[in-house]
């Protein structure tokens, strides 16, 4: 049982949400790279192993493909797997697994095989990793049809998304922004676990002038964002994407029909980028409310740099400032709309 | 993991094939392996025949323009055949591509086999009905998803082994290694059946392998190793079924040979000899059976002709099921992708119905 106001790091949440879901269902299983005595290079399966036993909570060998093609036969004779890839780069051995057949099974099947499998991928920068440690690589995923992908921004998501994605019929790369593991907050009451929705995008900020929108590790710089800039008289509303794949026109919309504006941010290269994809859905979709282009703030079209320079790449408060003042405001129109 | 067993069996093969029977029909008298009985080679020999006849009838189907391709298995039923029938009845199977007569032996139905290379959808069969997974066509991949199926087996208490299917090209593949490792690992009840057939499409196995054989490979990993005679339909039946009953890893190199080309669109005429085919087909693995049955007394020309009989039967049956021609619904296109239809979907599929409207 958890309380509602008890303060717990995102991994503790994570940590938390499957120790939950290894207690409630029997047919669900963690494994991967160190996730046993050691609960993983992030701790995120810290002590599931003696909690559980060896049968349920296991290191592999060091495979990633073998990871998820295992998985992947566990899940066809019942079991809902859930494997941690070690690092975002450290996945791609096993991208023939999730694209060829996680991803395709049921349809390729007609709907008999059902695949409830949920990979756990920690991904993005920000925390001075060498290569190969920090990549965002979402947009692989979302790009094909038949994975959800889901990303948490706090830590009580964490916990409701990672119920929901061990919960869900439907394979799940489940993105977790690894600067913000050690990020506190709330967690939810077990009760309320599903009552925001799998697939629903959440208003973490009300505003009227511009919608930024965002997901995993740049919730926290979008919020922080819309702070800096109420002191400079925007008044921002920032949307937590949740679910990068299925997307939520909805919400997206409603907040952008209302704001007339808007800012896509994330992590990942631009070029061929998840915000590519968002700012067509939002154009399509709301053009005639738009004031002003939708503009994406987004790291560089470059592979991820070193440590010592990753703080250019990131996209920051100032960088998303800079974009909300280029959206064409007009001072009389804004100072009327505002008043 | 826990581990049942330890490798008890030898994690070498041995440097010549295991058989029961010689190129001409004759037994081989100091075989470690034991003779099926009587009923099980009867049977043995049927399937053959009738798996035969669904091959050539499914090459002609390509020729009508029935089936898009297909890759034929002929000179290879004894590995096709033997290793099914060996199968028990909780046991699963893990084919490839190159396996629609492992199929319709296990009996899974025809048209339903040929579901995928008729372009109807990309699989006909219910996996659960024969416990019979996807026909696998990235290669070795499936031998991941065989030993995950097993060790889960392992986990829930279930008495089901896996035989997964793969080529002498697949071997090559990196999920092949990966799945060897994990199923020695756990001692996964799964047997890796290598239809060494000669080439992956053009490529032979000189190209492939630097071992001295596939079977080698298997000490690498721990999983005990065999080779056999792929064209002695009683030798592949015994090392599966023993290997099956053996509570853990196998790999097993089966020696054959791809009478045809790589699939009716391939011209093997490119990379091989008319001389080596013809040397193959001196092996016959029916004919070979045929001859033992024969000098048993197990087979006669009336059950001969009766055998016959039936696979015409079974061949004309595909061919009147093929040549109905399946329209599949586009609005199927949308209705498989995840297990509850999204909105995004639903869209496209009405927007797809007002262009067909
Ligand atoms: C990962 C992958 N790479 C390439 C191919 C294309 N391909 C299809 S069959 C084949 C040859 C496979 O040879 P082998 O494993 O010996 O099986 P065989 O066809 O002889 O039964 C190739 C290269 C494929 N299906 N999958
Ligand atoms: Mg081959």
């Amino acid at each position: 049982m958890t309380a509602v106001s008890e303060q717990v790091s995102m991994a503790g949440a994570l940590n938390r949400a499957l120790g939950d879901a290894l207690a409630d269902d029997p047919t669900v299983l963690v494994f991967g790279e160190d996730v046993g005595a050691l609960g993983g290079v992030f701790r995120v399966t810290d002590g599931l192993a003696a909690r559980f036993g060896e049968q349920r909570v296991f290191d592999t060998p060091l495979a990633e493909s073998g990871i998820v093609g295992t998985a992947i036969g566990m899940a066809m004779n019942g079991l809902r797997p859930v494997v941690e890839m070690q690092f975002d780069a450290f996945a791609y051995p096993a991208f023939e697994q999730i694209t060829s057949h996680l991803a395709k099974l049921r349809n390729r099947t007609r709907g008999r095989v059902s695949l409830p499998v949920v990979i756990r991928v920690p991904y993005g920068g920000g925390i001075g990793g060498v290569e190969h440690h920090c990549d965002s690589s979402e947009a692989y995923y979302t790009h094909t049809p038949g994975l959800r992908v889901v990303t948490p921004g706090t830590p009580d998501d964490a916990y409701r998304l990672l119920r929901d994605s061990i919960a869900s019929p439907d394979p799940v790369i489940f993105l977790e922004p690894k600067r913000r593991y050690w990020a506190k907050g709330a967690l939810p009451s077990p009760a309320g676990s599903g009552s925001i929705g799998f697939d629903r995008a959440l208003v973490r900020r009300a505003g009227r002038d511009v919608t930024l929108i965002a997901y995993g590790p740049m919730v926290a710089t979008a919020l922080e964002t819309a702070e800096a800039a109420a002191e400079e008289g925007w008044d921002v509303e920032v949307v937590d994407l949740r679910s990068l794949s299925p997307f939520d026109d909805e919400t997206v919309c409603a907040s952008v029909v209302k704001t007339g504006r808007a800012v896509v941010v994330h992590e990942a290269s631009g070029f061929g980028g998840y915000g590519a994809e968002v700012v067509a859905r939002v154009t399509e979709r709301c053009f005639h409310h738009l004031h002003a282009p939708v503009l994406r703030v987004t790291g560089f079209d470059i592979p991820y740099p070193p440590p010592k320079l990753e703080e250019h790449h990131l996209p920051g408060v100032d960088r998303i400032l800079d974009a909300i003042a280029r959206l064409q405001w007009d001072d009389e129109v804004v100072g009327s709309y505002r008043a | 993991m826990a581990r049942t067993r330890a490798p008890e069996r030898t994690l070498l093969p041995g440097d010549e094939p295991l058989s029961l029977l010689r190129k001409d029909g004759t037994p081989v008298d100091d075989s470690p392996l034991s003779m099926p009985d009587d009923d099980v080679l009867v049977e043995l020999h049927r399937r053959m025949v009738v798996g035969r006849r669904f091959d050539t009838q499914a090459t002609a189907l390509t020729k009508q323009g029935r089936l898009a391709v297909y890759p034929s298995s002929r000179g290879q039923e004894a590995c096709e055949v033997g290793a099914v029938l060996a199968l028990r009845p909780t046991d699963w199977l893990f084919p490839t591509y190159r396996d629609s007569v492992a199929l319709v032996t296990r009996g899974v139905d025809p048209a339903e086999t040929l579901t995928l290379l008729q372009g109807g959808w990309h699989l006909g069969y219910d996996p659960y009905e024969h416990r019979v997974g996807p026909q696998c066509t990235p290669l070795a991949t499936n031998t991941l998803h065989a030993v995950g199926f097993a060790h889960a087996a392992r986990l829930k208490g279930e008495d089901t082994a896996a035989l997964v299917m793969l080529g002498d090209g697949a071997t090559s593949e990196g999920d092949t290694h990966e799945a060897l490792n994990f199923a020695g690992v756990w001692r996964a009840p799964v047997v890796f059946l290598v239809q060494n057939n000669g080439y992956a499409i053009s490529v032979p196995m000189s190209k492939q392998n630097a071992a001295p054989s596939l079977a080698h490979k298997g000490i690498g990993y721990g999983v005990p190793s065999v080779l056999v005679d792929g064209n002695d339909v009683a030798a592949v039946h015994a090392v599966v079924r023993e290997a099956l009953e053996s509570g853990g890893p196998t790999l097993i190199e089966a020696l054959t040979y791809r009478i045809e080309a790589h699939t009716n669109a391939d011209d093997a005429t490119r990379y091989r000899t008319s001389d080596e085919v013809a040397a193959w087909l001196d092996r016959d693995p029916v004919d070979r059976l045929e001859a033992y049955l024969t000098s048993r007394g197990l087979l006669d020309n009336a059950r001969r002709a009766a055998v016959a009989a039936e696979a015409e039967e079974f061949a004309a049956s595909v061919r009147a099921k093929l040549n109905v021609d399946v329209v599949p619904s586009p609005d199927e296109l949308f209705e498989h992708v995840y297990a509850t239809t999204p909105r995004h979907l639903r869209e496209q599929a009405a927007a797809l119905r007002e262009e067909l409207a």
